[in-house]
Formats: structure tokens, sequence, C-alpha cells
């Protein structure tokens, strides 16, 4: 197989700015969303990644705006999530210039919605946004993780390898894989996180949350992953995507340069 | 003369990326479901995102299918994309007893395990001398559950390779069908959509 692995930039947006949080929390001005997705596409990014992070009505339809002043200037893909609901939202982000809508909290409560964006639209359309924690019981010889919504702020309780399964069984064509205790913290990915859910599905999964470094990056290719995402790395210019891919590249990886 | 593109809307695909593209290039896009204005524009792009019935049916809603005929029997510029490919076949595992336009003798079926499907990403395309110059060893982004093996011995073609060799691209006469997006596919897409203007308006 000559498919390369996917280095994809993650521009969490509110307000029409890119901002970068905590564990989805205290967020910071991180940049203008044209501006970063066009460095992100010149540097060699293989995919971008725009969730929409706003409180409030306004910024919600803010962000239809940030679509398409996105779209207009990037000749990648283009994936947006972040408060969809509905199956009208999708066909907006669509009708904005997004290639493929991720969904979180609205699946979780209606899977259904999943099979009608995959039947309107295809499968590899849908993507399943999932929000991972470590549960409060986990156990060295006994992993497990739940699902969470709304941001992290409601721990469902539900297994999340058992949501992973009923989620492309309903038509979600890729998963977007958060690890809740890592993200923004540089710490590194969950790796036991991605090993289990990768060899749960049969569709793509691309590891989000924690990444700080290219080793951690190839840590996640390593444990299975297809492709990974990063945000603060890259908005803080600590890293180029070419840097990382140059890195991913000397050890044996597969990527598009 | 801004070259002026036409692409279908067949009410299912997002249609704005293909736009966006066009406009890049300093063309006039715009999308259309008009079988009229199809017919007669000099430049036709057929997207394709969704199912392969729910394709045909809005094409057939539209007299689309017809049009599209007509305008490959006359050679003139058409560029299939990803669905739109497997839509000139005759068939589709996806979407079985369902006829496709028929104007490649092709069958689309489904990428089998261990793959991960969707195939979803980069994937280096090797295409035969002529096939509208592509460079020798790009990588073009995918995202298809179905693929389509061989085409007829009258095409050029370009290959790629997932668990197997499958058809990424083929020409025939005025008519390039890409199995891959080119409007997602950075400046080498944005080169080849650029090369198969300048060649229609040749």
């Amino acid at each position: 197989m000559t498919l390369t692995v996917r280095v994809i930039p993650c521009l969490d947006v509110a307000d029409g700015r890119v901002v970068k949080g905590i564990k989805f929390q205290d967020l910071r001005d991180a940049g203008d969303p044209t501006e970063l997705a066009a460095r992100y596409e010149a540097e060699g990014a293989d995919e971008l990644t725009m969730l929409d992070v706003s409180a409030t009505p306004q910024g919600r339809a803010h962000a239809l705006d940030v679509v398409r002043a996105v779209r207009a200037v990037l000749g990648i893909p283009l994936t947006v999530g972040g408060g969809v609901r509905s199956l009208a939202d999708a066909r907006a982000l669509l009708g904005a210039g997004a290639d493929k809508v991720a969904l979180n909290s609205a699946a979780a409560a209606r899977p259904q919605l999943l099979t009608e964006l995959a039947q309107a639209f295809g499968c590899q359309c849908t993507v399943l946004a999932l929000d991972a924690a470590r549960r409060a019981d986990h156990l060295a010889d006994q992993l497990g993780w739940e699902l969470v919504t709304h941001s992290g702020k409601v721990r469902t309780g539900r297994d999340a390898v058992a949501w992973a399964r009923q989620a492309t069984a309903a038509g979600a064509g890729e998963i977007v894989l958060t690890s809740w205790d890592r993200d923004g913290t540089g710490a590194g990915y969950d790796l036991d996180l991605i090993a289990q859910i990768v060899d749960a599905v049969e569709v793509p999964v691309v590891a989000s949350g924690g990444a700080a470094s290219p080793s951690h990056l190839l840590a996640a290719l390593r444990a299975g992953a297809q492709a990974v995402l990063a945000a603060g790395m890259f908005h803080r210019a600590e890293y180029s995507v070419s840097m990382v891919k140059a890195e991913l590249a000397a050890a044996f990886v597969q990527v598009r340069r | 003369m801004k070259s002026s593109v036409l692409v279908v809307d067949t009410g299912v695909g997002n249609l704005a990326s293909v736009l966006a593209a066009f406009a890049r290039l300093g063309a006039a896009a715009r999308a259309s479901c008009d079988p009229d204005a199809i017919a007669a524009a000099p430049f036709v792009v057929l997207p394709g995102v969704g199912t392969f019935a729910a394709g045909m049916a809005a094409l057939r809603r539209h007299g689309l299918d017809r049009a599209l005929r007509a305008r490959i029997a006359a050679d003139r510029p058409l560029l299939a994309i990803c669905l739109g490919l497997q839509l000139l076949g005759e068939r589709s595992e996806e979407s079985p007893g369902v006829d496709g336009l028929g104007v490649l003798a092709a069958k689309a079926t489904r990428f089998a395990p261990p793959l991960r499907v969707p195939q979803l990403g980069w994937n280096e395309v090797t295409p035969e001398a002529g096939l509208l110059a592509l460079p020798a060893r790009a990588h073009f982004y995918f995202a298809n559950s179905f693929h389509v093996q061989h085409a007829a011995s009258d095409c050029h073609v370009a290959t790629a390779d997932y668990g197997g060799p499958f058809l990424a691209a083929l020409a025939r006469g005025a008519l390039l069908a890409c199995q891959f997006h080119p409007e997602l596919s950075g400046q080498v897409g944005a080169a080849l959509l650029r090369r198969w203007l300048d060649r229609g308006a040749a």
C-alpha cells in the first residue's frame, strides 16, 4: 500500500478567531483562521480540521463565514465540527465548504443522525468526533474509557470502545479520537486508547489530544492511528508541518512531501 | 476570456470545494442542474459525493443522464470526480440493480477487509504516458469505499494501490475521470485542473 499517513493541524475557532485551551477550557487567542489554514497547506498539511468552540449562537452563525473564508484559500480537505445538531446543520457546513462533518454530542444523543448523514452524503463525509476520558476506576490491568460530550462537560458513563463500534456501524466513516485527559497537556497521545479503538473498528482513526512533538505523532502512528491531529505545537510555531513530516520520514513512515 | 465551468448539481454533493478550486484558477464556475446548460457549457464537472443510487436518481430526475451521455458522445470536455467516475460505469456493488450511465465498461466494487474502508488520504498515482501529463509519482487525495479495477482499452489510465491496483484516473478524448479529488489535492490537483482547462480551450 502506498496510502500515506496524514498530518492534520486543527483550528479551534471561537467567534471567528483560532483559540487554544487546556482540556477544552481557558481559551486563548492563537490567530486568524484563513492565515493559519493557508500556512499549514503551504507547509504540507494533508488535511485541516476546524472545530467551532463558540459558546454563543452568534459565534455559531459566524462559523459558517469562517468556513467560507477558509474554503476560498484552502485546496486540501476540510473537516468541520462543533455544535452540529442536525442534517440541516451538516448541509449548511458542506454548502459553506466543508468536505467532512464531525459529530459528537448530537450523535451520542441520537446515533441515527450518523446514518442519515451517511445516506445523504456518504460515510466518507461522516466523521465521529469521539472524546474519551479514562474511567475513574481505570486500573492498569483493566483499561476503560468513557464517552464524554458537550466539550467535556458531560461524562456519559458509556464505554468509548463500544460507542466507536456502534457509531461506525451506524455510518461514521472516520473517527477523530480525542483523549480528554491529554488534550492541551502536551503529555502525548493516550496510546492505549488509540490501540483499543483502532482494533475495534474498520474505519480510519485520527489520533488527537496531547501532541507536543514529532515523537508523540510517531508513537500514535505506531499505536495504529491512520492520521495524527495536533493544534498547539503548530500554532505556537514550535514545529512546522514540514519539520514534523521530515522526522516521520526519517523514521520510515510513509508521508506525502 | 475566463473559462466557463458548470458543475453538475445533483443536490447530494458538496460543490463548494470544486467551485472554490476553479475560482482560485480564475475560472468562472457555477453549479447547475439544467440539462440544456450542461449540454452547451464549454466545461462541465460531474462531482460525486454520496451513494451510487442517490447520484443516479438525481441525474435522472433532472434529465442530466441524457445530457451527459450526449456530451460524452460529442467528445466535449467533461471532468468526472470520485463517485462521478463510478457513475460513468455500468453498475456498482454499492447499489445493486441500479444502472449507471454506461459510457464506460466498468463496475465499482468495495474495498475488502483488512483494508480500512473508506480509503481516506493521499495515495501515489502512477500514470501511463500521455494522461494529461500527470507527474510521475505524485500523491492525490482519495475518499472512497468503492473503486473500479478496469477500464476499456481505448483509455489512457493511471493507477494507484490500495490492497492491489485500482483505477485512479482515465482519459478518453475530452473526458477525464478521476477517482481522486483534484479539487482537494493541493497544488498537484490545481495544476491538473489548470491543464484540463487549457487543453479544452485549445
